[in-house]
């Protein structure tokens, strides 16, 4: 699996037991290796998205990025003495969404105290969940098929946010600290994935994969940069093949898609060189380093941390009901895997089904099978011709007819791309385009004309291109069709140049 | 509007009444009280905060509004004194400990907002042993509060400045909190009423926690109708605490007058005479108690008595049980946001051990290293889990002895009040909170009620236990002790 793309399964698999293993995710098509030949690296991600909740988690201070700083507080939410927190039922409910969107059972939940001292956490214990979430056992589906599992995904407050004045910024040698709890209590729900990613790229996918799941259920902005979504991953390496799992190690700090694909990368090679020089690594959390492009272990710790988890007494269980959790499950959009799926039943290849779901344009796609046109061609429109702004302004009916003209032969492929373009700009209509630039269907008969005339004015090339093999007739024929093309100023169909070159020639 | 002398309305009930009546002014009501505090407090010590500007302004207010002949509250113009765990905006807050020195909360718990919506006065804040913890109110960060009836002794603790207060006649109403004992125990070792609500009836919010799910704010009163008149202005639901049950306030009142013909009433064996811990009690209590159950007889009960094996856990169960939440819940007081600071540390985890070395006594200490012990991993489920199995047990014991009755008896205390400095031994001051503790595991309604003279001559206390919001029939039951009493 972790050879390269270009060899097929029974190329690398040597056994029939391997091919066993290897058909259970046969459609994935494995990324290139960034570990050496034998290894294959074992990746769990945790995800911590901020819910888009008017207040917080258990206060009534708005949760709102980017205030003053100690602007959004309130007695509860900065842990003063007597305060008690009161679950936000918006919370749950964004919870529940996700969770819903992510395959999981949902059930009766505890809020349990995390028990640790930090300036930037009010209490000096966070309110999360432990042996009972929310969302438990659930999964993802990657647009390249693969499935990647849940977990649990549960509900806790954020901590406030430090500023470290001091040579290093860290904590530890800082001058002074600045404390701003605008951020503490806003609800968040982590997510805790299974080892179940295999490589960089496809931990950037299931990463991507699950913000536009949180995103399409409205529980949250998914904003990696303004830290809305965080993701901690916890990397581990092992011979290619094996089921053990080796030591993990936590990297922390990964502040985008790319530094994250970067981050796994990097840390699972770092094992390998460990592992390959005899060594090993030991289990600890790592911060990664944009600027150096590695990661960097935290300050060591003497022991293990002991959170001394127990119920929180100043709150009751949350058991939603049955009827409650049908009723949001019933109000879920579509969700991105299921309009892949609606666009591959349509016949459009999964691989651009995939990235027309993730431009949020497979609408285009779907008016275009309404109107009874080729679903695949638009699909191909919106990989190849949409990747601007504006695409997702254009009239999804303008955008069926562009594609209906082009597979009726009304308009060429060429012309029906600076058609849409033009649409995208100006939003007329189509026909009123191509009316306007006089792109007009060309006859089959006056093309065939065109062609004999072409023939007609270069002997010798006709008579080689007629006798030539493969490789010199694929040369002339471009020679050929660019003679057409002139010919008629760009409006013959490529396609049926293609075919009257072909009969005739043969 | 009347300016006769106030001394002759002592109760909460007689003053409300006189107030809201114009006969008698607020503002006088609250200078004789406040004079009774100048004339004794810093010897009793029972406020650690006098909050005379702040009640005159109260009073006036009050006196304006019976002027304006505008409706007033229950507790109109009737002085109230709060345990220092009690958040009152503006005020020093302190929970008597060195740690919130100064702190003055930007908020009012809903039981402040409730008193002084209905009319009350508060005179000041009551010493408590330092976050609650204690039975004697030696633990103060302050200094002990001394009992009334004799200021040899103490007043019992954690909330004994509240019991204090009333028993000074600072105020005829305070507010204390029990989470094993802390109203019910100084309420009988200073000879008052003293009342532990159904876990969830009163909020807690503002309430500065010891141990969340046992902590419980109630009245300290003169007279039982005085407790129950205070119990229903403060009961009810509150949003802001998830525990609050979704109820309105029982009214207790009504029930008052009812006697007990009929009622059902269990003595409980492994708290009296020939229970296992009998050897704990004075015989004067044990007598009393007896004397207070025969009482009951004769005013119409059917008493039996009825054994609770659970019981004799309940003290090693909360011994870990509520040290294991104030482990957490006094986590907070780290140095960085409020409360006092120990300057000059290296770095921040410096600052937090140096300013919680210097701001916690040694029983706040000694709970916290107990409650994280119990909490760590590895331990977790030898002692913390099985004590929380423990406290199921007793529950099931409890709700299985409701079956067959509708109130319990049992002394509130197993001494009278002891002289200062006397129990040097945490485990003998644990030993003051056997009554006590049970009730506040399974989270039911108990009181205290004066009855008669123990040893010294000083005051015992008798301990009325109901079912959850069985308060009416605990009210009724108390207030037919009260008149016994008397007699």
């Amino acid at each position: 699996m972790t050879e390269t793309s270009s060899t097929t399964p029974a190329e690398i698999l040597p056994s029939a037991t391997l091919l066993d293993a290897w058909t259970i995710t046969s459609d994935v098509p494995a990324e290139p290796s960034v570990l050496p030949e034998g290894w294959e690296m074992v990746v769990g991600l945790e995800v911590h998205a901020e819910l888009a909740t008017a207040s917080k988690m258990f206060s009534p201070a708005a949760n709102e990025f980017g205030s003053e700083p100690n602007s959004n507080v309130h007695p509860v939410c900065l842990g003063l003495p007597g305060t008690l927190p009161v679950v936000n039922g918006k919370a749950v409910e964004l919870s529940i969404r996700v969770g819903l969107a992510l395959n999981c059972t949902v059930q009766r939940c505890v809020f349990s105290r995390k028990n640790y001292f930090y300036p930037d956490m009010p209490k000096d214990y966070q309110i999360s969940q432990y042996d009972l979430p929310l969302n438990i056992e659930g999964w993802v589906e990657l647009p390249s098929g693969h499935r990647v599992g849940i977990e649990r995904a549960h509900m806790e407050e954020d901590t406030g946010k430090s500023t470290h004045i001091g040579d290093s910024g860290r904590i530890h040698d800082a001058g002074y600290s600045l404390v701003d709890y605008n951020r503490a209590g806003v609800p968040l729900l982590e997510i805790v994935a299974r080892p179940d990613v295999r490589g960089p790229e496809e931990a950037k996918a299931f990463v991507e994969e699950l913000r536009a799941i949180i995103v399409a259920v409205g529980a949250g902005d998914g904003k990696m940069e303004e830290g809305s979504l965080r993701v901690d991953a916890n990397i581990s390496v092992r011979p290619a093949g094996s089921n053990e799992l080796r030591t993990r190690c936590e990297v922390k700090n990964v502040n985008s898609l790319r530094s994250l694909g970067r981050a796994v990368a990097y840390e699972a090679r770092r094992h390998v060189d460990l592992y390959e020089a005899g060594d090993k690594p030991v289990q600890e959390t790592r911060h990664w380093d944009e600027e150096g492009g590695r990661t960097r272990a935290g300050r060591s710790k003497e022991q293990a941390e002991d959170y001394r988890y127990f119920d929180d007494p100043d709150l009751l269980p949350v058991d939603p009901s049955p009827e409650w959790v049908a009723e949001i499950k019933a109000s879920l959009p579509r969700l991105p895997r299921e309009r892949r799926h609606d666009l591959i039943d349509l016949g459009a290849d999964a691989e651009a089904a995939g990235i027309a779901v993730a431009r949020d344009l497979d609408h285009l796609a779907l008016a275009a099978s309404e109107a009874g046109t080729d679903v695949a061609r638009a699909v191909t429109h919106i990989v190849n011709n949409l990747a601007v702004d504006g695409a997702a302004d254009l009239d999804p009916s303008n955008f069926a007819e562009l594609v209906k003209l082009e597979v009726g032969g009304k308009l060429t492929a060429t012309q029906a791309k600076q058609v849409l373009s033009e649409m995208v700009e100006t939003a007329s209509t189509p026909s009123d385009i191509a009316a306007a630039r006089g792109f007009e269907a060309m006859d089959s008969g006056d093309l065939e004309s065109v062609v004999d005339e072409v023939i007609a004015a270069n002997p010798d090339e006709w008579a080689r291109f007629c006798e030539a093999d493969d490789k010199v007739k694929g040369k002339l024929q471009g020679f050929f069709t660019g003679q057409i093309m002139k010919a008629t100023k760009g409006q013959a169909d490529g396609k049926a140049v293609a075919g009257f070159l072909r009969s005739k020639s043969s | 509007m009347s300016d006769s002398p106030a001394a002759s309305h002592t109760t909460a009930l007689e003053i409300a009444s006189a107030v809201c009546s114009g006969q008698l002014s607020a503002l006088a009501v609250v200078e004789e009280h406040l004079a009774r505090i100048d004339a004794s407090n810093n010897e009793v010590f029972a406020l650690l905060e006098v909050t005379a500007d702040e009640a005159r302004a109260q009073a006036a207010a009050v006196d304006a509004t019976v002027a304006a002949g505008d409706p007033v509250g229950p507790l109109a113009g009737v002085p109230v004194a709060l345990k220092d765990n009690l958040c009152t905006r503006g005020i020093p807050t302190t929970c008597s400990s060195k740690i919130l020195d100064g702190w003055r909360p930007p908020y009012d718990a809903t039981v402040v907002e409730r008193l002084a919506a209905a009319g009350a006065v508060m005179v000041g804040k009551a010493n408590c042993d330092e976050f609650a913890m204690g039975s004697s109110t030696e633990n103060s960060a302050f200094g002990p509060t001394r009992n009334p009836l004799d200021r040899s002794r103490v007043p019992g603790g954690s909330s004994g400045g509240s019991a204090a207060a009333v028993a000074a006649d600072y105020a005829p109403l305070s507010l204390g909190s029990d989470t094993g004992g802390s109203i019910r125990q100084p309420a009988a070792l200073c000879g008052v009423v003293g009342v532990k609500p159904t876990y969830g009836a009163v909020s807690r919010y503002g309430v500065i926690a010891f141990a969340s799910s046992l902590d419980q704010v109630g009245p300290f009163a003169k007279t039982v109708a005085d407790a129950a008149l205070m119990y229903e202005v403060i009961a009810g639901h509150d949003p802001r605490d998830s525990t609050s049950i979704p109820k309105p306030a029982i009214q207790v009142s009504e029930a008052l007058g009812r006697g007990v013909e009929g009622l059902r009433v269990g003595v409980i064996k492994e708290l009296n005479a020939d229970g296992e811990l009998a050897q704990h009690f004075e015989p004067e209590v044990l007598a009393q108690t007896q004397a207070a159950v025969d009482a009951l007889t004769a005013a119409g009960a059917a008493v039996a008595e009825v054994s609770i094996p659970s019981m004799l856990y309940a003290l090693s169960a909360y011994y870990l049980i509520a040290p294991a939440e104030a482990s957490s819940n006094l986590a907070r007081y780290d140095g960085v946001r409020y409360g006092n600071r120990v300057e000059g540390a290296a770095n921040t985890a410096n600052m937090m051990i140096a300013t919680r070395t210097a701001g916690f006594g040694p029983e706040v200490k000694r709970r916290i290293m107990l409650g994280t012990y119990a909490l760590s991993a590895g331990y977790f489920d030898a002692y913390y889990g099985k004590a929380q199995r423990v406290r199921t047990l007793l529950i099931n014991d409890l709700e299985k002895a409701y079956q067959d009755f509708d109130v319990l008896i049992s002394p509130t205390s197993p001494c009278v009040a002891f002289p200062l400095g006397s129990i040097d031994d945490p485990m003998t001051m644990y030993l003051n909170d056997i009554c006590t503790i049970p009730s506040n595991l399974s989270g039911q309604p108990a009181m205290s009620v004066p009855f008669g003279r123990g040893a010294a001559n000083m005051p015992v206390g008798v301990q009325v236990f109901a079912p959850l919001l069985g308060e009416a029939n605990m009210f009724r039951t108390a207030a037919v002790l009260e008149e016994a009493a008397r007699s």
